[in-house]
């Protein structure tokens, strides 16, 4: 066959995951957005979509190079931007017919966004907006994009990569450790520097949002790790079907936990746990059987059901679990790994209950320490310090009125019926088609005008 | 003319205002309101986490001349009552006035 013809066949399948992931965002800013109260439910949103701005911009200046460019003296650190400084290079077609540089600059920047939107869980209800785009902005620079080229960056013709990948040689399929591990321990330290929220925690308003948002996450996870196959060939449908089976069987873990434990199967529950194998399955996906994926799922479900109350043990309010579904559900993924990998899968690796090497145990621990211990004490750091100079957190009136109204002069909801209390345009008195002091008709003819000037605006 | 006012379990409402209205009781008002009494609040659990929140009921008001509240509260009450804690309470008001917004009407020819 043609060689173009097969690239072409790989690039048709990574524009459709690129497509696929992107619908993540709008997946978790519902998911994400059904769980906060009422009052805070847009800002959160906001939180989730605005990554993509940042995230496209910093990538464009410099993100691209230091994740992918070739490592700075070989140290595999950081990758050196000045080659892609402003992606001038991508613009000239190599002529492969598949994906090239700005596939790729376009692939990873949906990465980079969706790790850190789940750090939002961390300042969810109490950080001001401004502040949560310079932190996710710094937060990428400094935390992200060199944990990425530790993990996503392998050694090429002439140039090093990532040292995580290509000399400790970690097995991580796509993303475990860089943006699960990465932004639930992230949201852990965001919300230990900012502190709790004030007064009484708000049930979650709306959570036929979060079964859907959680829905359409599941439904992104299928390009997320399909598209990391890069091509259209056996890698790609296995790990879907593992992506599937893993979320399928995280739910199970999660509920059948939580009915031993609280009596209770719960739809937040049911989400939670999906989200929870999902999690796990990202840097196995690859590595597992069948059987072997169930049981991430299994694991991941119920370990991080029986891990949600350690933040409170901790004390530190990570608002939205950030910590407990992406951080243990990472390393649970991870150490399913080293326990029970099937040699028979694609990656070939072996797990040690099925008599593999015993080298893999401290190769993903080491994968797993390192990721962690930086991520929590630069992120702390990153916080601390933006909280010293233009402080995070919003004024106490602010966080009781709720940040929706306070930060961005809107409500989520208008649910008064019809004629009812909703907001109008204006006030009535101001208003000179509003004839003071007439009868029926005249009064009736202003309130229509208002309410059609609404539907408008 | 008096205020019948009734807070009750939300899926009696329907019933009691069917059975009111066949009495020839023709006008009342609905508010969704939440509440607490001898069956305490509800329990919810998001991710292990406990919220206590307040009961759900729906209060019913209708303005009644003072010869018709005795069958209005009885059909209230014979209506909503499960025998259960939470069928809710009924109390009678003395209204001193009532006006008609579309007429002007007054007092008793309001109602």
């Amino acid at each position: 066959m043609d060689p173009t013809i097969a690239a072409n066949a790989d690039l048709a399948w990574l524009l459709a995951a690129f497509a696929i992931v992107a619908l993540m965002f709008p997946g978790l800013a519902l998911f994400y957005g059904g769980m906060m109260g009422v009052k805070s439910a847009l800002n959160m949103m906001m939180m989730v979509l605005s990554t993509l701005g940042i995230t496209s911009v910093l990538y464009v200046l410099y993100g691209y190079g230091m994740v992918s460019g070739p490592s700075v003296k070989d140290w595999g650190i950081i990758g050196d931007p000045r080659d892609y400084i402003g992606l001038s290079t991508v613009m000239e077609d190599l002529g492969t017919g598949n994906a090239e540089t700005a596939y790729w600059a376009a692939f990873f920047i949906l990465f980079a966004a969706i790790t850190i939107a789940i750090v939002a869980s961390g300042a969810a209800g109490r950080m001001k907006f401004s502040g949560w785009l310079v932190f996710s902005a710094v937060w990428l620079t400094l935390v992200y994009f060199p944990v990425a080229h530790w993990v996503f960056a392998f050694d090429g013709d002439g140039y090093s990569g990532g040292f995580l990948i290509n000399d400790v040689k970690i097995h991580d399929y796509a993303g475990g450790t860089a943006v699960h591990m990465n932004s639930g321990v992230a949201a852990l330290a965001l919300a230990f520097v900012l502190g709790r929220r004030k007064g009484r925690p708000e049930r979650p308003h709306n959570l036929p949002l979060t079964l859907l948002g959680g829905g359409i996450l599941w439904f992104g996870w299928f390009g997320f790790n399909g598209g990391c196959a890069v091509v259209a060939g056996f890698l790609a449908q296995y790990v879907v079907m593992n992506t599937l089976l893993a979320g399928s069987a995280g739910m199970l873990g999660f509920l059948l936990v939580e009915r031993v434990r609280s009596g209770h199967f719960t739809g937040l529950g049911l989400i939670t746990g999906a989200i929870a194998g999902l999690v796990g399955i990202t840097p196995s996906a690859n590595t597992m059987s069948p059987l072997g994926a169930l049981g991430v799922g299994l694991v991941a479900g119920a370990v991080v059901c029986l891990c949600l109350g350690l933040k409170t043990k901790l004390g530190i309010d990570d608002t939205l679990d950030a910590f407990a579904v992406h951080g243990l559900g990472g390393i649970a993924g991870t150490i399913c790994i080293i326990l029970f990998a099937s040699a028979a899968a694609p990656a070939g690796v072996e797990g040690i209950l099925l008599g593999g090497s015993w080298d893999i145990v401290w190769r993903e621990l080491t994968g797993i320490a390192v990721t962690c211990t930086y991520s929590f004490l630069m992120t702390c750091a990153i916080a601390w310090v933006l909280d010293k100079t233009m402080g995070l957190r919003v004024d106490e009136e602010s966080e009781v009125a709720g940040l929706d109204l306070a930060l961005h002069a809107e409500s989520a909801y208008d649910i008064h019926p019809v004629g009812g209390q909703g907001a109008r345009l204006g006030a009535l008195a101001d208003r000179d088609d509003v004839v003071q002091g007439a009868g029926d008709t005249g009064r009736d003819t202003g309130r229509d005008t208002v309410k059609d000037e609404e539907v408008m605006a | 003319m008096k205020l019948v006012t009734a807070v009750l379990r939300p899926h009696a409402v329907d019933d009691v205002i069917e059975r009111l209205q066949g009495v020839g009781i023709s006008g009342g008002t609905t508010t969704e309101v939440q509440g607490f009494g001898q069956q305490k609040g509800r329990s919810e659990s998001y991710r292990g986490a406990t919220y206590e929140a307040l009961v759900p009921k729906t209060r019913l008001e209708v303005l009644l001349p003072a010869e018709e509240v005795e069958a209005a509260v009885g059909v209230i009450t014979a209506t909503a009552s499960t025998g259960k804690v939470g069928d809710g309470k009924v109390w009678v008001t003395d209204v001193s006035d009532v006006v008609r917004v579309r007429t002007g009407d007054r007092g008793a020819a309001a109602l």
